[in-house]
């Protein structure tokens, strides 16, 4: 079965050796795989297999009803589920031609960027876990249940929320919860500084990830990275605040760009230190949005029963936490169910980075490079 | 500086005449067509030339017509970062022996995204360097998106198409109930339930379809 893989890497000289890591390896997030020819601990080449958690999202895109795939676009990023939810009722909003009303884009975005914080929250922990720094982890997840908490009270899930429907949020931020999550950020800012002082700022954490997979800005647009991978290399680009969806026009806030903070530009340490600051930023947002929350609607009032969109195609985006999600969904106008529905992913499109980037890496350093990334399983594989 | 559908597409076709097809009228994203030879020199294009410079190749994917049209087509969303302007690319070819110049020397995001479709679809891509199974195993059979795509009903005997739990022991229960009746009919002496044989197994393990 793998022939195909090892005619690929080509023949071996008497120094090198096969070396297969995953599709079960605590390092690979999920179910990836890695076939590495090396010699000794360098890497010669590093070839990811995936597809170990294809699940045929998009194909059962087109044999369930437009509200019925909402559920499983959660799975399509379990991470982040909030995300997928949005970028698909957008898609099919565009379709109808119908947005949702100002106070259900208000609950969207708040429950977008706290899904942000908690994936980001996994990505910095796990950042350290698989370079060796056990004790951030739990800190992070600490931090994490707490966020599913409040989402929790919010939309009834703390993983697959199915929260974003088409036209609307399922349900009105419920009473008292403004003020839990107001609290919690105040909390949680404080922490955040003292995650700089547990592990961004640690000698050796700075010294295992600098100068470490350097992306440069063409390199990460020509692979088509997005979001904080593709910040982490400089470019300046950010869905919500370059082309607003939904609310995201309303709020103030920066955009974290790598600098080079401790060596260069789209290594390891800025893509890490990309997604600190971005949670930073969230909470900004998620203040906001809390005091400027309209009041209205949280459902469009014309949506009905049988969503059947008029023949045509959409495509929408989102800034997710690993970067830009889009979906293409089209109708044919007589059926209750899409003709085609794609998700476009940024994980997937960032494993396609690894194979160039991994070349005269130590094995160590790969798994670095995965963990910077921020890929998951379920995302590459949908 | 942004440009409308209108003007990229027009650009696309003073530079190519026949090869670009008419804009399709925006209703939700504007698109148009190129002849499938084609799709890499406008492509090429559309990333070279500084007034459009599509640096981003967003998404590829494609859309299976049957059965009302043999066609499957291919869709190319394009974004540039410095113009902040995108248009949508489509190329159509036949559902049989489907295949079109790849794009990966023009965006190396190309590698990965056509690699899918072509799993997927069965759409072959020319000059493709890497052009294998991503998501299906190497062995496997048929292109599951395209839309007369059947199921093979397992894959390495393990099955994929199961009944329910509920209806699989009804089925137990009956063969066990069936070689009861078997036995007391054939044996002189009447076997109450407790002496009754037990029924041998189904068979290969329960292979249901």
């Amino acid at each position: 079965m793998d022939e195909l893989v090892i005619q690929k890497l080509g023949p071996l000289s008497d120094e090198e050796m096969v070396l297969n890591m995953g599709p079960q390896h605590p390092s690979t997030h999920g179910v990836i795989r890695f076939v590495v020819k090396g010699d000794g601990e360098v890497i010669k080449v590093a070839l990811p297999v995936v597809g170990y958690l294809h699940r045929a999202i998009e194909k059962i895109g087109e044999i369930v009803t437009f509200p019925g795939f909402m559920p499983y676009t959660d799975r399509a990023d379990y991470l982040a589920a909030m995300f997928a939810n949005e970028g698909y009722a957008l898609a099919v909003e565009k379709l109808m031609g119908l947005e949702a009303p100002p106070r259900a884009q208000y609950c969207r975005a708040i429950s977008c960027e706290l899904n942000r914080i908690a994936s980001h929250l996994i990505s910095v922990g796990t950042m350290g876990q698989d370079i060796g720094a056990l004790t951030p982890f739990v800190h992070a997840l600490r931090e994490r249940e707490t966020l599913n908490d409040l989402i929790e009270e919010l939309c009834g899930a703390r993983l697959t929320y199915h929260y974003h429907r088409i036209g609307g949020v399922a349900f009105d931020v419920p009473d008292g919860w403004a003020e839990k999550t107001l609290r919690f950020l105040d909390r949680f800012e404080r922490i955040l500084d003292e995650y700089d002082r547990l592990l961004t700022w640690n000698e050796i954490y700075v010294k295992r990830l600098a100068d470490l997979g350097v992306i440069p800005a063409e390199m990460a647009i020509d692979y088509g990275l997005v979001g904080p991978n593709l910040r982490a290399s400089g470019v300046d680009w950010d869905l919500r605040r370059d082309l607003p969806y939904g609310c995201y026009r309303d709020f103030q806030f920066q955009v974290p760009v790598g600098k080079g903070w401790v060596g260069k530009v789209g290594d390891c340490f800025d893509r890490y230190y990309v997604r600190i600051l971005e949670m930073r930023e969230s909470v900004k947002i998620v203040r906001q949005a809390l005091e400027k929350l309209p009041a209205g609607e949280t459902m469009h009032p014309k949506i009905p029963k049988k969503v059947k969109p008029p023949a045509g195609e959409a495509w929408a985006r989102v800034e997710s936490a690993r970067g830009e999600m889009g979906y293409y969904v089209t109708a044919d106008g007589v059926s209750e169910k899409a003709q085609r529905v794609r998700i476009r992913t940024g994980s997937y499109l960032a494993m396609g980075v690894v194979e160039p980037l991994s070349r005269g890496m130590m094995i160590a350093d790969l798994v670095a490079l995965i963990a910077s990334l921020d890929v998951v399983a379920p995302e590459i594989d949908r | 500086m942004t440009l409308s559908p209108e003007e990229i597409h027009a650009k696309a076709k003073a530079a190519f005449g026949e090869a670009v097809g008419e804009l399709q009228p925006p209703a939700k994203d504007a698109f148009f067509t190129v002849t499938p030879a084609k799709i890499r020199e406008v492509c090429a294009f559309l990333k070279e030339d500084p007034s459009l410079a599509f640096d981003f190749l967003e998404d590829v994917t494609a859309t299976d017509h049957h059965p009302k049209e043999p066609l499957i087509r291919l869709v190319y969303h394009l974004f540039s970062y410095r113009h902040r302007h995108g248009i949508v690319v489509k190329a159509e070819l036949p559902r049989d022996g489907a295949s079109l110049p790849s794009l990966d020397p023009v965006w190396k995001a190309a590698n990965w995204l056509e690699r899918e479709v072509y799993d997927l679809f069965g759409v072959a891509f020319e000059g493709h360097p890497d052009l294998r199974r991503i998501m299906m195993p190497d062995d496997w059979v048929g292109h599951p998106l395209r839309k007369d795509y059947q199921e093979a009903g397992g894959y390495f005997d393990i099955t994929n198409v199961r009944d329910s739990a509920l209806v699989e022991f009804r089925r137990m229960d009956e063969a066990v109930r069936a070689a009861a009746e078997k036995s007391a009919a054939t044996n002189a002496t009447p076997a109450t339930p407790a002496t009754a044989p037990a029924a041998p197994a189904p068979a290969g393990g329960a292979q249901v379809h």
